[in-house]
């Protein structure tokens, strides 16, 4: 079967509370990805309850909840890194472009949507290898030095690193290590770009660069951001969802989350009463 | 007076260090002069060694200088010592050993490290270590009665037939020489290989392995682009580290290289290590420079893993600083 | 895109099979072990008998003779290693890791780790330069001594390692109530680290008792009975040594035996160090 690239569109709308019904947009925008009743078992331990959301096609979604919510585990299916823990079990499908995540082949499907950690990991190689890293294993279109140019400048770092391509990446700041590892996931051109909790061990600096271009590469590719900064999360995703305990509480465009929440655990969380 | 290492106050003066009449009282003084004296008994047996290795090769050194070591001829009868046949011998059977061992141990590594589930790993480990502990004559035994005749019989002539063109594999198939004892090596340095490698594999940050699969890698991709080069440095440093030990490997070498002083290009020929002719001649040395000789092929070779033990331990050191520290 | 996916069933393909190559690779090293074991049972079982133990070797082409001399040997020599090397290394590592400071620790340390580096068979050259050569003959001294500079390293660092991995809450609670740093370390310290401390001597017993080159010239070797510490003295693994390479055949079968006892107790005596730190509290590797 040929992956298909264009954004099937999808009548799962964001779901919310039964209060919030009226208040959902009236055209369905095209989703990229699609999580339908998903649950999610460590072991004999179920950490994801019936989770359902669409992540919207060139939007920002961010997935945001206290500390052991489930944001990132279920951050984590989007990709099947999952499947790196042994005792991980997921049942539910997730569809990419219509198509079920875990039916394709799990290497092609990390190429279409990448990750980018919490911590910066460059890889022990030079600035240029770490972005060319991806292209090299999966073939490039372009030539490579062209792609890892263009990646640099999508992650706005090109000017800084223009001059020392082939210093090793540990030569960069946390801040400048973190953009790099951007780049690099977006040197594959992937479909979509995951990020967990890109900027939690940056200081203000650098994290107000890495949002800045978060909103700037929405044109490239979808976006879905795990935070647990919700300021974070109002500055720049266009959809929100809230996680508690492994549920999801409410989802909805992120202007209408932060000011008028439709569940009273919502607007707790929001209100910074807990988490 | 010393402050003691301690930062715990007892009853008495709230400095840091009790008064050295309390300590004497308790013993405390005594206890630590015996434990010093034994610790500096291990300093002054080292200095010892290399202090008796040093004059007990006075005579070689000075009549022969520095072309001890570019001397071919061994003669004990008219008194020409020449280090160069055991250098050589020394070197290609460790050359072979670790053409053998290193894409074995490392492979064998990275499978426990990375696609073995825990307790499998563990359990190979266990015995990975118990073949460490396998003494040297117990090798030379299997050497000799098992491995000798295989190569004598089918892998000698095996390689001839193949490719005798190569002058690496000529000569007569006499079962012993270079090539067996390499052989035999190769098995005794396998387990320290694997046994570091895997631990400095097990130490690279899980994160390395993740953002290379996100990537789109293969599990051989993540593992060999990102996980191995990252934990590069430990790994050489296990080689240098079983380098070490092949060097200095007597028995298992003495009994299967033939113990005949030659150069020779081809890996059949019989052939004599540093270690090998000390053990074999050693009792028989005539006369001083003789045995002087083989003092100062001793200390050659003290000297030879002095600093391969050294190199490994700075190179280990530096992975797993690199792997905790961070970047 | 057809490329693209012949491409990636490479890549896929590349991978299966080195990560089932380096599964080989395990599988060979491991197996090592079990072909040792193996052919040891195999010939040395049909070897071992009740002469074996108890009789002195043969003259040259008599069949019964045994290996009572060899086994006697190996144990008045690891005897002498032990009272040789274990204080050494243990009282030293008491003061690496309760009394010292920084460069001498260092100093020690450092000579520790040269010393345990050292090739078997120098340690042998040293010995023969120490006891061989004043005393004019060798003896069971000199061997004892070589071995037992071979166990003071091994001894040392792992004594060390073991004591400073007892946590410092056991210290203070023993000195505040008024112990001395010297009933501290024997009554509290050492007690906790015993496990590990006794891991590695029996894993440096265990090391020393299979080494036959620096024997060579220091033990010799005997035919006969050893009295004494002065004498040249026979060891197993010489046995080994010897018989291995001789051309009797009697004397090949008995070599079999002997690296099977020889391998045999090396290797219950490592199983049991390892099962022994295992059972214990978690403290650093040796």
């Amino acid at each position: 079967m040929a992956s298909v690239r264009q954004a099937v569109s999808v009548n799962i709308t964001p779901t919310g509370t039964t209060q919030s019904t009226n208040r959902e947009s009236a055209a369905p925008l095209p989703m990229r990805m699609s999580v339908n009743k998903v649950n999610f078992f460590y072991g004999a331990k179920q950490t994801l309850f019936d989770i359902s959301l669409g992540v919207a096609a060139n939007k920002v979604t961010a997935l945001i909840g206290p500390s052991g919510c489930g944001k990132s585990t279920l951050l984590r299916t989007f990709n099947r890194m999952h499947e790196t823990v042994r005792h991980a079990r997921l049942e539910g499908e997730i569809l990419l472009d219509g198509q079920n995540i875990l039916s394709q082949d799990v290497t092609q499907l990390r190429r279409r949507v990448g990750m980018v950690f919490q911590r910066p990991n460059p890889f022990p190689k030079s600035i240029f290898d770490n972005v060319a890293y991806g292209l090299k294993i999966n073939g490039s279109k372009i030539p490579i030095a062209e792609a890892v140019e263009k990646s640099l400048r999508h992650a706005a770092l090109w000017d800084e690193v223009k001059d020392h391509l082939h210093k090793s990446a540990y030569e960069l700041s946390g801040g400048q290590q973190q953009r790099l590892c951007i780049a690099r996931g977006l040197a594959v051109e992937p479909e979509v770009l995951l990020l967990d909790e890109p900027c939690s061990a940056l200081d203000p600096i650098s994290t107000a660069k890495i949002e800045e271009l978060l909103v700037q590469i929405k044109d490239l590719c979808t976006v879905a951001i795990v935070t647990h900064n919700m300021q974070q999360a109002a500055r720049v995703s266009d959809f929100t969802a809230f996680l508690l305990t492994g549920q999801m509480i409410e989802f909805s465009p992120t202007p209408q989350l932060f000011t008028t929440p439709g569940d009273p655990r919502t607007e707790a969380y929001i209100t910074g009463r807990f988490g | 007076m010393a402050a003691t290492t301690t930062t715990v106050h007892s009853a008495g003066p709230v400095t840091g260090s009790r008064s050295f009449l309390d300590r004497l009282r308790d013993g405390d003084e005594l206890a630590r002069l015996i434990t010093f004296v034994f610790a500096a008994a291990t300093v002054l047996i080292t200095v010892l060694l290399v202090f008796e290795l040093w004059t007990g090769s006075v005579l070689p050194r000075h009549k022969f200088g520095l072309d001890f070591f570019l001397t071919r001829v061994w003669d004990p009868n008219s008194g020409d010592f020449g280090a160069l046949p055991f250098i050589y011998g020394t070197l290609v059977t460790a050359a072979v050993s670790l053409i053998i061992a290193v894409p074995l141990g490392i492979g064998a590594a990275i499978f426990l490290a990375e696609l073995a589930p825990a307790r499998v790993s563990d359990t190979l480990q266990f015995f990975i270590d118990l073949l460490a502990a396998v003494p040297s004559v117990i090798y030379g035994l299997l050497g000799v009665f098992i491995i000798v005749p295989m190569m004598r019989e089918y892998i000698q002539p095996a390689l001839n037939n193949t490719l005798g063109f190569i002058p690496l594999f000529t000569g007569p198939a006499y079962g012993i020489g270079f090539l067996t004892a390499g052989i035999v090596l190769a098995i005794m340095v396998i387990p320290y290989i694997i046994s570091v490698s895997r631990e400095v594999l097990l130490s690279v940050p899980r994160d390395q392995r993740e953002a290379a699969l996100a990537l789109g890698s293969t599990r051989w991709e993540s593992t060999w682009k990102v996980v191995v080069p990252f934990a590069r440095t430990g790994i050489m440093g296990s080689i240098f580290l079983a380098l070490a030990r092949a060097l200095g490997e007597t028995m298992a070498v003495t009994m299967v290289i033939g113990n005949t002083p030659n150069i020779s290009a081809s890996l059949f020929s019989p052939g004599y290590s540093i270690a090998a002719v000390i053990a074999d001649q050693f009792t028989e040395a005539t006369g001083d420079l003789y045995l002087q000789s083989l003092i100062e092929l001793g200390l050659v070779l003290f000297l030879l893993t002095f600093i391969l033990n050294g190199l490994a331990r700075i190179l280990i050191v530096a992975t797993s600083q690199r792997s905790g520290g961070g970047h | 895109m057809p490329a693209g996916n012949a491409r990636l069933r490479w890549r896929k393909f590349v991978s299966g099979f080195m990560l089932t190559m380096t599964g080989v690779c395990a599988l060979v090293a491991v197996a090592v072990l079990f072909f040792i074991l193996g052919y040891l049972v195999y010939h040395g079982g049909t070897s071992i008998n009740w002469n074996f133990f108890t009789k002195l070797p043969a003259p040259v082409g008599e069949t019964g003779g045994g290996m009572a001399n060899a086994i006697v040997g190996s144990a008045k020599l690891l005897l002498l290693a032990t009272v040789i090397g274990v204080p050494i290394g243990f009282l030293g590592a008491i003061y690496l890791a309760e009394f010292s400071t920084g460069p001498i620790a260092f100093v020690v340390r450092y000579a520790a780790d040269l010393l345990n580096g050292v090739p078997s068979i120098v340690i042998g050259i040293f010995a023969y330069s120490l006891v061989v050569l004043p005393f004019k003959h060798f003896s069971t001294l000199a061997g004892g001594v070589a071995l037992g500079v071979m166990m003071i390293p091994i001894t040392l660092r792992s004594t060390e390692d073991f004591m400073r991995a007892v946590p410092n809450t056991l210290r203070e609670g023993a000195m505040a109530l008024g112990a001395s740093k010297w009933k501290t370390i024997y009554t509290v310290i050492v007690p906790a680290a015993y496990r590990g401390i006794l891991t590695a001597v029996l894993l440096a017993f265990a090391r020393v008792a299979g080494e036959t080159a620096p024997l060579l010239f220091t033990a010799f070797g005997n035919r006969y009975w050893s009295p004494g510490w002065n004498q040249p003295i026979e060891s197993l693994p010489h046995m080994v040594y010897i018989y291995a390479i001789s051309p009797y055949e009697d004397w090949q079968r008995q070599a079999w035996a002997a690296g099977l006892v020889l391998l045999g107790l090396i290797l219950i005596i490592n199983i049991l160090a390892r099962t022994i730190l295992a059972r214990g509290v978690s403290v650093p590797r040796s």
